[in-house]
């Protein structure tokens, strides 16, 4: 009896890992996600297009520079969020007097032209980015089952990161003149503290966490444009479920579900892709602000 | 009718309603859309011209709820590929002629829009969008897997059938005058409804909702009844356009597919009674002439997405009646 639940939970737990990988994700695009719409009240849709361009930058920081992993890890962010910066000051800023709605219209069109450019580079169909090899050092192995070292990384680096962010929020004074200006943005600035240019950083801050995941990301999932759309609407259940409100309610959320659609991937395959919805409409019956969320 | 009798019956007055809560300006506008739907097909590609319609209905029933009741759907692709999946499946499968078809599709879009849209009409805003947009992705998925809908290859070789078993709508130009039928009905009842005293309601609460719930009004079941009369249309329309294409895949199921019924009615002018249409046109035939470079068309999209919201918010038609001083 034993042994056959033991064997059960051998089986379930790959599936389980995966889960946990999806969930990394999840956790790190809607952090980035809640920090740009705490600040700027707009919903980035052009997210999942900064994530791809996360993975994309990667892969030509190593095809045509020859700049590996580590390097793309740390360049990667910081172009995608530069390029990020200029999108917020030459449109998003235009947008802050209107209504929100006009924000997700906005960033829709840029994920379409972004999306776009690269099909037309690189067409749709997948590219790869090897693993790199120092990662095998960190491979597990009991028994049968073998889970790669490089899906150790990314959970412990998206944990590690979710924490980082969350204290630069609660713990420092750029993190309080943050919170400050997310709540009174005009009180802030008769303080004398540029909150236009806060607005503009947090965008590329937000950008560039996404451009990571997206790094991130690479050598897992096989590098398409069509990554970040996949990605982008499962997040937005993710955010709906687990309300704006909090930043670590976006974090405990990604993490999650993620583990949820793994568990149900194993039981029930085809309605891992669909869970998350069916959560999303459960949460939204109960608690309408979602679990962290305030009304 | 001609121009002349319209204009003595109305008053002069400019703003003054007069037919069917057609202002003057607007009742002419109807005419000549009218005209152009009935002349247009002995100069241009019927088939051509029957997508623009079936999409300027998908879009003018979208308009329906961003434009009369200030909820921003991004999920409108559900309605409208559902629509079209049951209306192919309903027309192949069972051999059901055209009549029963599509307002099947149409009554699948409305079934699905009641859940969904009691669901979503739960947050407002951006909640709202992103939450339609989540079901639409989950209907998306269903019909990947579901048995019916032929997966990737979605369901092929539709027949268009005979219409009350006396029109052939096989020949293109009859099938267009079904369409032009459908989208002047569709058209026709949507204004109807937004002039209606439940319209009257809906742009109460799109303007002040605390204030609308005050005065007694159940505004939960006003939101509902708008989105689940906008989602029904959409499959109609979906389902009209299997019709045309003797096809439904999973394209027309897709979260792009949301976005370009939202870049349609943005191009023309949201809330706006022409606009949808003129967005419709104007999207189609740029999709049309510009098939041959492929994935521009994407880019393109989304290059005029971002003008429109920067500089056009109007849209075409708004800007019309702006420049007019006239409400179009």
């Amino acid at each position: 009896m034993i042994e056959t639940i033991l064997f059960e939970l051998e089986l379930a737990l790959p599936q389980v890992v995966l889960g946990l990988v999806n969930g990394a994700f999840y956790a790190l695009l809607s952090l980035g996600l809640a920090i740009i719409f705490g600040m700027l009240n707009v919903i980035n849709f052009s997210h999942g297009a900064q994530f791809m361009m996360g993975a994309f930058v990667a892969w030509m920081l190593l095809n045509w520079l020859g700049i590996g992993y580590w390097g793309a890890l740390v360049l990667a962010p910081l172009l995608v969020g530069a390029f990020g910066i200029v999108i917020e000051k030459t449109m998003i800023s235009r947008l802050y007097k209107l209504d929100h709605l006009y924000g997700l219209l906005l960033t829709f069109g840029c994920a379409l032209v972004i999306e776009g450019v690269f099909r037309n580079e690189f067409g749709s169909s997948g590219l790869r980015y090897a693993t790199p090899p120092e990662f095998k050092l960190l491979d597990l192995e009991f028994g049968d089952f073998f889970l790669p070292g490089y899906r150790v990384w990314v959970v412990m680096v998206a944990l590690v990161t979710c924490l980082g962010t969350w204290l630069v929020i609660e713990k420092t004074k750029i993190g309080s003149y943050l919170r400050a200006a997310t709540e009174k943005p005009q009180l802030v600035q008769a303080f004398g503290i540029n909150v236009p240019r806060m607005m503009t950083l947090t965008y590329g801050a937000g950008v560039a966490l996404a451009a990571f995941a997206g790094v991130l990301a690479a050598p897992i999932y096989s590098v398409h444009p069509g990554m970040g759309a996949n990605f982008i609407i499962t997040v937005f259940a993710v955010v709906v479920i687990g309300g704006m409100g909090s930043i670590l309610g976006a974090v405990v959320t990604g993490f999650m579900l993620g583990l949820v659609q793994g568990v149900t991937d194993v039981f029930w395959s085809e309605a891992s892709a669909t869970v998350v919805f069916v959560i999303m409409a459960i949460v939204l019956l109960t608690r309408p602000a979602g679990l962290f969320g305030r009304a | 009718m001609a121009d002349g009798t319209f204009t003595a019956g109305a008053a002069p007055r400019v703003e003054s309603p007069g037919f069917f809560g057609f202002t003057l300006p607007q009742g002419i506008a109807f005419l000549v859309m009218v005209a152009f739907v009935l002349v247009s097909p002995f100069f241009l590609y019927p088939v051509f011209l029957a997508k623009v319609l079936c999409f300027a209905l998908f879009a003018c029933a979208f308009n329906l709820l961003i434009g009369y009741a200030g909820l921003l759907s991004f999920g409108h692709a559900a309605y409208f590929g559902m629509g079209a999946y049951v209306t192919g499946y309903a027309a192949k499968s069972w051999g059901l002629p055209p009549e029963v078809a599509i307002p099947l599709g149409g009554l699948v879009g409305a079934a699905l829009g009641l859940p969904f849209g009691w669901l979503a009409i739960r947050r407002a805003g951006i909640y709202f969008a992103m939450i339609t947009l989540a079901m639409a992705q989950m209907v998306y998925f269903f019909a990947l897997q579901a048995p019916f809908t032929g997966g990737e290859d979605g369901i092929q070789s539709i027949p268009r059938g005979t219409l009350f078993g006396m029109f052939d709508l096989t020949a293109d130009l009859t099938m267009y005058w079904l369409v032009a039928g459908i989208f002047l009905g569709g058209f026709l009842l949507i204004h109807r409804i937004v002039h209606s005293p439940f319209g009257q309601v809906l742009k109460a609460i799109r303007e002040n909702e605390p204030r609308s719930i005050s005065l007694g009004y159940r505004v939960e079941n006003y939101k509902l009844l708008a989105f689940v009369l906008s989602a029904g249309l959409a499959g109609i329309a979906g389902g009209t356009k299997a019709l045309v294409f003797n096809i439904a895949t999973l394209t027309d199921v897709r979260w792009e597919m949301s976005g370009e019924v939202v870049l349609m009615s943005l191009v023309g002018g949201l809330g706006t009674i022409f606009g949808p249409v003129i967005g419709a046109g104007v999207i189609i035939a740029m999709q049309n002439y510009l098939a041959q470079f492929g994935s521009w068309v994407l880019v393109i999209q989304g290059v005029i997405f971002i003008a429109c919201v920067l500089a056009f918010r109007r849209g075409v038609v708004g800007e019309i009646g702006n420049l007019l001083k006239v409400k179009l």
